[in-house]
């Protein structure tokens, strides 16, 4: 097989894994849960959300209807043969993954409506990355649904606000996200860059596995300690008021201007969807754990 | 807090007897509607039109589910869990007044307006687990009918099920003018300001 097609089944088979299975760190994280909660509603409700992505898992259907609008991480080694062909070996993909998996097609047009196969101008979209010295190519596919989107925000704060504002914001747009976007959540949460940085951390961050911190001690008890405060706002499982509102969080810190402090916050549901391998320039493939 | 199983056409009394905490799991037929549906359906009932579907004492599913066509040319459920129904807000009173759906499915919960007109045309509002579209799927035993198709898209056109024991449900808005949700939300709000005392973002005492 050629490496285009390796690429294109390999992009396949990772939308299909990524909607159909839970990476292993974020079914522990819901199992724990589960194990942990104390009342029927709670009770009720995770043990419906494991039902599901157990019955997810061993039929290879979606977990969700909502397979999300398509994105890829792409590090590309600058040795990787093929680099330009890649936009659209990954858009013929994502048309042949809509069509097996199947995909629900969510690639609207702004003036034409919803093109049918999740492909549209820009879309899927790839978050790109080229790694020096580097003969391998590493893809994650990352569908992300529309519910968690629309409760995303990005805080353009006053530097002077300092730590305290940046607590408060988060903790203030996980109010706001109150129950609408099926917690319990996985945060990422970017701090500094620049109002598109700060948004793009919070994503990337979301890649890291549950339970895993960030290298900087001080980003780490941060990690920490909001994770415990933001369980005591007591949303809880589908904002029922049981069980755990956010069951991670991620955060990624950028340098910045002097004069802004930006804030992304990029919420993920229960359903904290992504699938990624490494393929290298003979076309041999390793599948990422996550 | 009571577990009830009620079947389309549902009628009055028995959502009556239902209350915000209850479980509750629905047989008959529900119908799909989501943002676009629902603007659509209220254009046609405004301009005096009739409806592809009769919404009277059945339930009205927000979702946008996955549909799959077999080779002779039937439709089946792939996934079809409940997508955020605080985006109906602004349809749904209307909708409920000009078509008296019994029961509205979704996840998230919905607003005060919606919480008047449950309580005013006796309806209530049934919160499905975010997310389990396979659990929803296989409670839906038929497809019976799908209109709208071609110009909305499949997630937003009218899918109409057959459906057994579909749920579980918890009753979040009643026809009592309960709604679980804003109860929830009240308790948050009380809840911030500990939370912001524990991050020290406002002093103890302050």
């Amino acid at each position: 097989m050629e490496l285009p097609e390796i690429i294109e089944n390999v992009a396949i088979e990772l939308l299909r894994s990524a909607v159909t299975k839970l990476p292993d760190s974020v079914e522990k994280a819901l199992l724990k849960a589960l194990e942990e909660s104390q009342t029927d509603v709670a009770k009720t409700q995770l043990q419906a959300i494991v039902d599901d992505f157990i019955t997810a898992k061993t039929s290879i259907l979606p977990m969700c209807q909502d397979t999300g609008v398509v994105s890829f991480f792409v590090k590309a080694g600058e040795h990787f043969p093929i680099i330009a062909e890649l936009p659209n070996i990954l858009k013929k993909a994502t048309i042949k993954a809509t069509h097996d998996v199947p995909l629900r097609p969510n690639a609207v047009d702004l003036f034409k409506g919803n093109t049918g196969n999740n492909v549209a101008d820009y879309i899927p979209w790839i978050y790109w990355e080229i790694v020096p010295n580097s003969n391998m190519l590493e893809l994650v596919a990352f569908p992300k649904g529309g519910g968690s989107t629309n409760i995303s925000k990005l805080g353009l704060l006053k530097p002077g606000e300092g730590l305290k504002g940046i607590k408060r914001f988060i903790v203030d747009s996980v109010v706001d996200a109150g129950a609408k976007g099926c917690p319990p959540y996985f945060l990422g949460i970017g701090i500094g860059g620049g109002e598109d940085i700060a948004m793009n951390l919070a994503k990337k961050a979301l890649l890291r596995s549950v339970g895993t911190h960030n290298t900087n001690l001080k980003i780490a008890e941060l990690e920490k300690e909001l994770l415990k405060a933001l369980n005591e706002l007591k949303i809880g499982v589908m904002g029922l008021g049981e069980g755990p509102t956010v069951l991670s969080v991620h955060i990624e810190v950028a340098g910045r201007h002097p004069a802004s402090l930006p804030v992304g916050i990029v919420f993920s549901c229960w359903a904290d969807r992504h699938a990624g391998a490494r393929i290298d320039s003979e076309g041999n493939i390793t599948y990422l754990n996550f | 807090m009571g577990e009830f199983h009620l079947t389309t056409p549902i009628i009055e009394e028995a959502v009556r007897r239902l209350k915000v905490g209850d479980t509750l799991y629905v047989s008959g037929t529900i119908v799909t509607a989501r943002d676009e549906a629902h603007l659509k359906a209220l254009e046609l009932h405004n301009a005096g039109k009739k409806l592809p579907v009769n919404f009277e004492g059945i339930g009205v599913f927000h979702c946008g589910p996955v549909m799959k066509k077999s080779e002779t040319g039937e439709w089946t459920v792939i996934a079809a869990g409940p997508t955020t129904s605080a985006r109906m807000e602004i349809f749904e009173e209307e909708f409920i007044k000009a078509f008296h759906p019994r029961i509205i499915i979704g996840k998230g919960g919905m607003g005060m307006r919606t919480t008047k007109a449950c309580q005013e045309e006796v309806c209530v509002y049934g919160a499905f687990t975010g997310g389990a579209a396979l659990l929803a799927a296989n409670r839906i035993k038929k497809v019976k009918d799908v209109f709208w198709l071609q110009e909305l898209g499949m997630p937003e056109c009218l899918w109409v099920y057959e459906v057994k024991d579909f749920g579980p449900l918890v009753v979040a808005i009643d026809s009592h003018g309960n709604n679980l949700f804003a109860q929830v939300n009240d308790r948050v709000r009380e809840n911030v300001t500990k939370v912001y005392k524990q991050l020290h973002i406002i002093e103890p005492g302050g």
